[in-house]
């Protein structure tokens, strides 16, 4: 049980968070043949488009309306417009995903009129969906960005369903949150796959950032669901949803077409996939496979060799709320201890993350609580703090823009948690200090220089 | 914000850029700034330009006043490098939410400067100024102003909200920050008849000590390089410098100019890229720093560094000669740094794709400029498939360019070396220019590329094959249907600015029966943007026997004057 505090300084210090603009861009980004379209200034884009390029080492998606200081007083209706049919003309995608700015949520544009008579105006665009989602950089963060363009997703595109529709008995739909990787996606539908189901994942980053060489060169987004796929996600027999964030997803899709879902809050760990496993045996008929079992096996056998170096660790994590949730309950569970947790925004899951205190917070609030502890886990932009403090550093989460690889880091599934434990297992092992003749000196008696280290315990 | 646009007009009208020299008055006063088309535009805005310019300045507390857009999604992700304080590396921002916007954010932004100067005592606070707070009314120069009085340090507004502008509005912006309020606020401990300044360097990649060792040699002191590696007072006392140096496309040519207005600073425009550029760099400091009064001896020392630097240049090219003779390069960029290693590159035997020069002289280097200004518009425009074509008409066997083709090239399978600003590689002065031969060496050489070329023993058709294949049957329908040519012609965009298709020029042409660039310009606005395609304009008036109405449409080469 925590406290969730929010710092009453005036200053951000090292920001961990980003604007929820370029999460809502990322979910755009899991979508075939998309162009992801933010409706504001061209310098929101450019910083969005740099961040994911430098995190995904591909080539990114993304365009802007080029809101001009001008164009921002008249409002954008224009500007919308035009770059609608500049892209509709060059890119010639299947939907368009618009989201907004803090330029143009303080001038309060109203993008679905605008929509409207852009619609009303262009009856030669009609076969383009055009999805709006508002997300004002100036409230909320990435995580929650992604989670709204999921849920817009979905009610706008999803075709409506009789609750006792008939349903394909071994489709299942699955909605990541924005910390899974393309590889924790891959992983999941391994898993699924095994069972004989199959999977539609909305959004699907596992085939348009994933690093592939593509079978052709498009300007848009590359792999993806389909706006077809999207459609018919009522046809799947149920839907997993993994982190906090995609609840009002899951159940936008269940209001609209009657699927049942499973919310799991995080897929790292032993229980949480037991449980998934169990889910997967449930809906396929299916007994586990083997090779399921085997994995299990590996992770249990990777916990008991990993928790000797575990037990009485200390951490020090940042990260969004279901990152932090799934890093916390799982460092937990291998006997470390969670001694500072920063996150960027508020969920439902903060108090109950075991640690003493949740800060909503930055990466100098991090540094402050992280001195002392053994570890240091958040994105790259930690490395400064991990480099005062000395402590070994692990980068997770986006942006991870000095490492190659991001987007194939898995966490999830029973064997992304057994390389996880590993991988953190080794650099406790790396970091492990070596005894020396003054290591357990008495401590020292006389003058103030004792009484200040005392004092210090 | 009266004062801000005073400001930029003050920068539009700057005598120092050539460019707008050139202009007409009404042209001057619509400025650089590039008409931003909608769904089709790319690059940065000016705060990120303010930010580039400045945040090179390493013990500077640099604040930026908006929502986490701004420095949240962009900060610690550039490649200066600092000889001291990491504090330029800190992210500060205000990170305004939604009750400042609607109460505004003057209070937060005051109380963050307070907290930044009791937490991390800097000798300076740099605050900027980004769209939203811009909107609302929050007058950053007042509580600048105010917080300098309170805590008795230097508080300096950059004011250059990302919409005003593209990233070298802001580069300029932030150069009149500095002056304003920075520059000449400060003395030196002790002058030089030695002392320069370096302007519009930021030491990405380190690479100003590629140079640096040059002039301590000859006992040259870089009085303050704005702003690479710079500390808050150096560039405070700047205004001592006896001469200076302007590097990097006259991005902050307004500082130059106004020091030499106001401080009789000389300057000069010169490059550290390639070896000729920097001997000439290196006499062209010399030259100025001896008219203002050092030992004319300076250039007789500089003369024999010259060329034993040179010579050790030319020798350390040498020994990759054998391996890159013959070997093309396609040379594309962004930036104008690149034309200065075509000189290093044809030393080292390599054949540049794309320019006939031979040899690199002063007008040859003018064309260059051109040529590769073009091709930079053109590569921002392209889609990934034209590009690919490229490559491969281009025969090329390895790709020179900025960051953002990176990705074709390397999904072609291409040999690529990045020579724009994200670079992690430093290629500055002599040894710059044979680490990049080095590099090229490398790149091409490495095994790599003949085995991800080879295809899966599996695959039939790889994305090569379809790619090739869509391309043939593209050039197979034109050359089947002139009628098809003709508006896959006109459709080109050929100012990019402007966003002017060929057709509306070629309209003009023939309506008003036009003969110059600047006639086109006049009637069509093609060309009034930032200039870059006046070549083309050239290229379809002197090919009209091409596509002229009048010279018949049958001409079927119609493909090539574009
Ligand atoms: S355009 Fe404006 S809001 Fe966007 S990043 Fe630039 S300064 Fe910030």
């Amino acid at each position: 049980m925590a406290t969730v505090i929010t710092p009453k300084k005036a200053c951000a210090v090292n920001p961990l968070k980003m604007s929820q603009p370029i999460g809502s861009a990322l979910a755009f980004m899991g979508i075939k043949n998309c162009m992801p379209l933010f409706h504001g200034s061209q310098g929101c884009t450019s910083f969005g488009l740099v961040l994911f390029v430098r995190h995904f080492k591909e080539a990114i998606p993304l365009q802007t309306t080029a809101m001009s200081e001008v164009a921002t007083v008249l409002g954008g209706f224009e500007n919308v417009e035009q770059a609608v049919l500049t892209i509709a003309s060059r890119q010639k995608p299947s939907i368009i995903g618009i989201s907004s700015t803090g330029v143009t949520e303080t001038k309060g544009d109203d993008v679905e009129g605008f929509i409207k008579l852009i619609r009303e105006k262009h009856p030669e665009l009609d076969h383009i969906a055009l999805v709006y989602v508002s997300t004002p950089d100036f409230k909320d963060a990435f995580q929650d960005g992604w989670a709204k363009t999921v849920t817009r997703l979905i009610e706008q595109l999803v075709d409506p369903m009789p609750l006792d529709a008939e349903r394909l008995p071994n489709r299942v739909n699955l909605l990541p949150g924005a910390h899974l990787t393309p590889g924790d996606i891959d992983e999941l539908r391994d898993v699924l796959e095994a069972f004989g189901l199959e999977v539609l994942v909305l959004p699907d980053l596992s085939g348009s950032l994933d690093g592939h060489i593509p079978d052709d060169f498009t300007p848009t987004t590359l792999g993806g669901i389909s706006l077809e796929e999207i459609a018919g996600l009522g046809r799947s027999a149920h839907t997993v949803a993994v982190g906090e964030q995609m609840r009002s997803a899951a159940i936008a899709l269940e209001a609209k077409t009657g699927v049942p879902y499973t919310l799991f809050d995080r897929l790292t760990g032993l229980e949480p996939n037991d449980r998934f496993i169990g889910l997967c045996a449930k809906l396929s008929g299916r007994p586990v496979p083997l090779k399921i079992r085997r994995q299990r096996g590996q992770l249990v056998d990777a916990m008991l060799d990993g928790h000797f170096h575990f037990g009485g660790k200390k951490i020090a994590l940042g990260a969004e709320p279901d990152l932090l949730w799934a890093l916390s309950q799982w460092a937990t569970e291998l006997g470390a201890e969670v001694k500072a947790a920063v996150t960027t925004t508020a969920s439902p899951l903060l108090e109950h993350i075991p640690a003493k205190e949740v800060l909503i917070g930055d990466l100098e609030d991090l540094e402050a609580r992280a001195a002392g502890c053994d570890l240091l886990m958040t994105h790259s932009h930690g490395r400064q703090a991990a480099e005062r403090l000395k402590i070994p550093f692990y980068r997770i989460g986006i942006p991870m823009f000095d490492r190659l690889g991001a987007a194939h880091q898995t966490i999830v599934g029973y064997r992304g948690t057994r390389d996880l434990v590993f991988e953190i297992a080794n650099l406790f092992i790396a970091n492990g200090h070596e005894p020396r003749p003054d290591t357990w000196a008495l401590p020292k008696e006389e003058g103030h220089a004792g009484t200040t280290a005392i004092a210090a315990h | 914000m009266s004062s801000l646009s005073s400001k930029i007009q003050d920068v539009f009208n700057e005598p120092g850029c050539g460019k707008n020299q050139g202009k007409s008055e009404k042209e001057r006063k619509k400025g650089c700034t590039k008409q931003l088309q909608p769904g089709g535009a790319a690059g940065g805005c000016a705060f990120d330009g303010a930010k580039i310019a400045l945040q090179p300045v390493t013990d500077v507390a640099h604040l930026v006043h908006g929502p986490i857009a701004c420095e949240g999604n962009s900060w610690d992700n550039r490649g200066s490098k600092s000889s001291g304080s990491n504090l330029w590396r800190t992210g500060f921002t205000t990170d305004i939410n939604e009750t400042d916007v609607v109460f505004g954010g003057e209070k937060r932004l005051f109380n963050s400067i307070k907290e930044i100067i009791e937490k991390y005592d800097p000798p300076a606070v740099f605050v900027y100024q980004t769209c939203v707070p811009a909107m609302i009314g929050d007058d950053i120069e007042a509580v600048c102003k105010a917080a300098s009085k309170k805590f008795g340090k230097p508080v300096v507004p950059v004011n250059s909200p990302g919409f005003v502008g593209p990233k070298n509005l802001g580069n300029k912006l932030a150069g009149e920050a500095i002056l304003d309020h920075v520059i000449g606020t400060e003395e030196p401990e002790y002058t030089t008849p030695y002392d320069i300044n370096i302007i519009g360097e930021y030491n990405l990649s380190g690479e100003l000590w590629q140079v640096k060792p040059l002039l301590d040699e000859l006992g040259i002191r870089i009085l303050c390089c704005i702003s690479g590696d710079a500390k808050y007072r150096d560039l405070a006392s700047s205004h001592r410098a006896r001469a200076a140096m302007m590097v990097c496309s006259k991005s902050m040519i307004n500082i130059a100019r106004k020091m030499e207005e106001r401080y009789g600073i000389p300057f000069f425009e010169g490059s550290f890229y390639g070896i000729g550029d920097t001997s000439e760099a290196l006499r062209e400091i010399s030259r100025l720093l001896i008219e203002r009064g050092a030992p004319a001896e300076l250039m007789d020392r500089t003369e024999a560094l010259i060329a034993r630097e040179e010579a050790r240049a030319w020798a350390g090219i040498e020994s990759y000669k054998k391996r890159l003779t013959g070997k093309k390069v396609l040379l594309i960029t962004g930036g104008v740094k690149s034309w200065s290693v075509v000189a290093a590159l044809q030393e080292a035997g390599m054949e540049v794709v794309g320019t006939s020069v031979k040899k690199s002289t002063k007008e040859d280097k003018e064309r260059i400029k051109e040529l590769m200004g073009e091709d930079a518009h053109m590569i921002d425009d392209m889609t990934p498939r034209e590009m690919y074509r490229m490559l491969k008409e281009a025969k090329a066997d390895i790709m020179l360019s900025g960051g953002r083709s990176q990705f074709v090239a390397l999904k072609a399978k291409m040999p690529w070396l990045d020579i724009n600003q994200e670079r992690h590689h430093a290629y500055m002065g002599y040894v710059g220019m044979v680490e990049l031969v080095k590099e090229i060496d490398k790149a091409l050489y490495n095994p790599v590329w003949e085995q991800v070329r080879r295809r899966a023993p599996w695959e039939e058709t790889t994305w090569e094959d379809v790619a090739d294949s869509a391309i043939a049957a593209e050039t197979a329908a034109l050359a089947a249907d002139p009628a098809l040519a003709r508006e896959k012609r006109r459709s080109t965009l050929i100012c990019n600015c402007k966003s002017m298709a060929r057709g509306i020029i070629e309209d003009a042409i023939v309506e008003h029966g036009l003969t110059s660039a600047e006639a086109v310009s006049e009637k069509t606005l093609a060309g009034t943007g930032c200039g870059g395609c006046k070549g083309k304009l050239d290229k379809i008036l002197k090919t009209q026997d091409h596509w002229h109405p009048a010279a018949g449409e049958a001409a079927p080469r119609s493909q090539e004057a574009a």
